[in-house]
Order: structure tokens, then sequence, then C-alpha cells
């Protein structure tokens, strides 16, 4: 009775479940660099979100902050209702621990513009790995699932090859495969064509629009690419200095911004 | 001196056999240890916990600042004082062991260090338990990454086992010496010891730096 009346505390309250993604008055500092101040910005379940800006801005900071690869200077980010700095215990706020970190972090999935597949397993062990020893799924229904995902991403038959004999861009698509095998909620798209030789971001994004546009996969993206912007996304934010300045969607944002520093930065980026 | 040939046939074959034996148990044995241990000391020094990191650190330090000479003489000498009995062999074995292990130990770090960050970050964004981020993703690259490194320590503790003689162990340098003093003669022993000591070690080194390429690092 009381250890389900805890684990139920555990989960925290969920406040609002009309947002997958709140975050309320978030400070991140770096030292003497403050990189978001007081950001506020709320995503529903099955959006897809752009955020775009100068680089410097803090848009990978946020998917980084997101997947718990940094912690919040000041603030709150709350993921599906769940708090990812705190939890609540027997009415206590504490720091988050490893297991509640752990227990939030099934929702979130990333790809990294790196990549970032590890070199030492083969393509379908890259893929499988995660969900075996996370989610304890069998070793055999884990390869037929990532054998399907692979079919998806278009590499079917690269199954048992070692991730350095791919090029960048089937690197990159099997990294969505490894991400979207552990069923995410949110997936992050950081940058995620911006590595690969630009005869192959093509393909990498017409995989990440078929997906988009499948699923009810909620999507926060950063990408330099205008275009990609327009068509994976049903909302575009436009960051500056750590802040929000223009919050929309694609065919405003790109066709009339409202924002002198919107103008600006896609003045620049259109021209590059 | 003018070198004895007849001498030279008679001895070789013992030499080779005894000798070689003792020599080859004490680098393997030694190494074996030396590269176990070490794994484990690199991962005990990245502990969390100071009570462990801490005193673990110490003691390789300990080690690695001593001569393994004296290091052999105290555990030979000392450890019977306190019940415990070992073969010659085998304390030189445990002796050679831990003082690589110090050494190894570092070249462990290095390779761990040496695992991009944005391993550890995709292992994270997997939620990949942190055990089997060690086991799966880090370590195999790690290890890997140390190979060549190790390769050369597994020379030098070859080069290094002749210590074990002030131990009473007989290797071949230690062969040698005692059918050197038998007709006051070193030349042909020891020179033989030292040939086949180099004949081992440049195969040895080469090896090691084909690994090194072939490694790419």
């Amino acid at each position: 009775m009381a250890t389900e009346a805890s684990t139920r505390n555990d989960s925290s309250v969920r406040t609002d479940p009309q947002w997958m993604i709140r975050f309320d008055k978030v400070v991140k500092r770096f030292g003497d660099l403050t990189v978001l101040r007081e950001l506020d910005f709320h995503v529903r379940p099955g959006e897809r979100v752009t955020l775009i800006g100068p680089s410097g801005s803090g848009k990978t900071t946020i998917l980084r902050l997101l997947m718990t690869l940094e912690r919040v200077t000041s603030g709150t980010i709350e993921v599906d209702g769940q708090c990812l700095s705190h939890m609540r215990r027997g009415g206590e706020l504490l720091p988050a621990d490893e297991r509640h970190l752990r227990q939030i972090r099934k929702k979130i999935g990333m790809v990294f513009q790196q990549f970032n597949l590890f070199p030492n397993m083969n393509v379908l062990r890259n893929i499988t790995e995660a969900p075996v020893r996370s989610l304890g799924v069998p070793r055999e229904q884990a390869e037929e699932k990532a054998r399907e995902l692979l079919e998806m991403v278009g590499l079917a038959d690269k199954a048992l090859e070692h991730p350095s004999r791919l090029s960048g861009g089937q690197q990159q698509r099997v990294a969505i495969a490894r991400a979207l095998a552990m069923e995410p909620e949110v997936l992050l798209l950081d940058e995620v064509t911006s590595a690969l030789d630009p005869e192959l971001v093509s393909g990498v994004q017409d995989l990440l629009r078929d997906i988009a546009h499948r699923g009810d996969l909620t999507l926060l993206c950063v990408t330099h690419e205008m275009r990609f912007a327009k068509d994976i996304s049903d909302r575009v934010l436009m960051f500056d200095q750590g802040q929000i300045v223009e919050d929309g969607p694609p065919e405003q944002i790109f066709s009339a911004p409202t924002h002198q520093r919107t103008r600006e930065f896609l003045q620049a980026v259109l021209n590059a | 001196m003018i070198w004895d040939w007849d001498w030279t046939l008679e001895i070789l074959p013992e030499l080779l056999t005894q000798g070689l034996l003792v020599t080859l148990q004490a680098t393997l044995g030694g190494a074996v240890l030396a590269f176990v241990l070490g794994l484990f000391v690199a991962l005990l020094r990245r502990s969390r916990n100071p009570f462990v990191s801490r005193p673990v650190g110490a003691v390789m330090e300990f080690v690695r600042s001593t001569p393994l000479l004296v290091q052999l003489f105290v555990v030979y000498y000392v450890l019977p004082d306190f019940g415990v009995k070992m073969t010659a062999l085998m304390t030189g074995i445990i002796g050679l062991g831990v003082h690589y292990a110090s050494y190894t130990s570092e070249v462990y770090r290095a390779g761990i260090d040496g695992v991009p960050k944005g391993q550890w970050e995709a292992a994270i964004a997997l939620n990949l338990p942190r055990r089997w981020t060690w086991i799966s993703v880090v370590l195999p690259q790690a290890v890997r990454r140390s190979l060549p490194a190790l390769g050369n320590y597994l020379i030098a503790i070859f080069k290094e086992s002749p210590q074990l003689s002030i131990i009473t162990v007989v290797d071949v340098v230690g062969f040698a010496r005692e059918l050197g003093s038998e007709r006051f003669r070193y030349l042909e022993p020891m020179t033989i010891a030292g040939l086949f000591f180099l004949l081992v070690a440049i195969p040895a080194s080469i090896f090691v730096r084909r690994l090194e390429r072939r490694l790419g690092n």
C-alpha cells in the first residue's frame, strides 16, 4: 500500500497533460555565459516544432537539456507532466536521481549531428542494444523490430555491416532507426544533416519528413535548412540570445516575419 | 677469452628448456595479472566514492614509485612472516603483475578518456543502463585503444622478468648465472640468454607496431 502510494508520488504530479514539453523560466549558464534567459515555451503532444536562429542562440542547449545531457541553472522543464530536474517524494521536492531521470528519458529520443553510432557493434546491434539492455526486450524480438526499422530507413541489406563502412547519410539513417527502436514520444533532432555531404542530405530529410507525417511523434528539430524546416514542422520558433523572438506557423515566419531579428536572420541564411 | 663452442652446444638445450619455461611462465602470468588488475584499478580510480578512488590511487602511486626489486624482496621475505606461503615463481608473478598493473591502469585510463563524449551521450539518449554503457560501449573501445600500449608493457614485463632471480626464481638469466658459476665462465651462458631475449623482443616489437598502425591510433 505504502509503496504504491510512494511510487505514484515518484512519477510526480501530472500538472497539465495538454503539454508534452514545458519550459518555465528556464535559465542556463555556462560559467559567465548565459545561454538561455528565463525561457518559457510549451509544446503540445504531436506538435512538430523547429527551432531556428543564429548559432549560439541556445537552440541546441534546449535539446540537450531535454535529453538530460545538461542541467538547468534555474527554472523547470517538464516532459509529459514530469519535472526533469526535481522529483516529488513524500511531499518533498528533491533533486532528480538517476532512477527518476531514466524514467523520463524513456519518453525521449535524440538524433545527433555526428550520428554517434557505436563503432564496436554492427548496425543491427547498434539498434538492438538499448531495447535489450534497457527495456529487457528479448533479443530475437528486438532484432525483428530492428530489421523492420532498417527496412523503413532503406537499409535492410546493411544489418550486419559495420558502421564505419557506411556513408554519412546511411549512418545517420541507422541512428534514426536506433532512436526509434526505443519508441520515444518525443524525438529531438540536433542539426541532423549538418555533417552530411550535400548529396546525402535529401535522403535523410525525406526519411524524416515521412516519419514526421506518419506518427504522432512530438518533434523538436534544430536545423539551418529552412526548406526542411518548412516541410517538417507545423510551428517555428525563432531564437535570439537565449530567448524566443518569434513563434508561429512556418508559412508566417518564413514569408511574413514580424520581427526585425527574424528578417535579418532569414536574409542571412537564404543568401548563404 | 675465447668462445667455447663445445660448451655452448652442451648448455644450450637445458638453458632453453628449463630457463625458458620459467621465463615464459613469469612473463605470461605477470602480464595477465597486470592486464586484468590494471583494468579493475582503472575502474576503481574512477569511482565517485572517494573512499574507494583515493586509497586505490594512493596504493598504485606507491607501487609505481618504488622499485620492482624492492617490492619482490618484501613480498618474498616479509609476507611469509604473516603466514602467506607461496612458491618463488608465484610470488614473482604476483610481484610483476601488481607492479605493472600500476602502469597498465594508466593505459586503460587514457583509453577510457579517449572514448568520444558523443558515445556517452548516445548511451544516455538511448537510456542504456550505466553498467551496460561501460560493458558494451565504453570498455570495448577503450581496450581496443589500449592494445598497442599493453603490447609494449608485455615486452617490458618479459625483459624485466630476470629480476625474479633475486627471489631464487631460476629463469633463463638465473640459470645462465648458475651455469656460469660452475666454471667461472659467464660469457657463453649470458650471451645465449641475452640473444634469446633479443630474438623474442624484436619480432614482438614489430608486431606491436603493426597492431598500432592497424588500429589507427
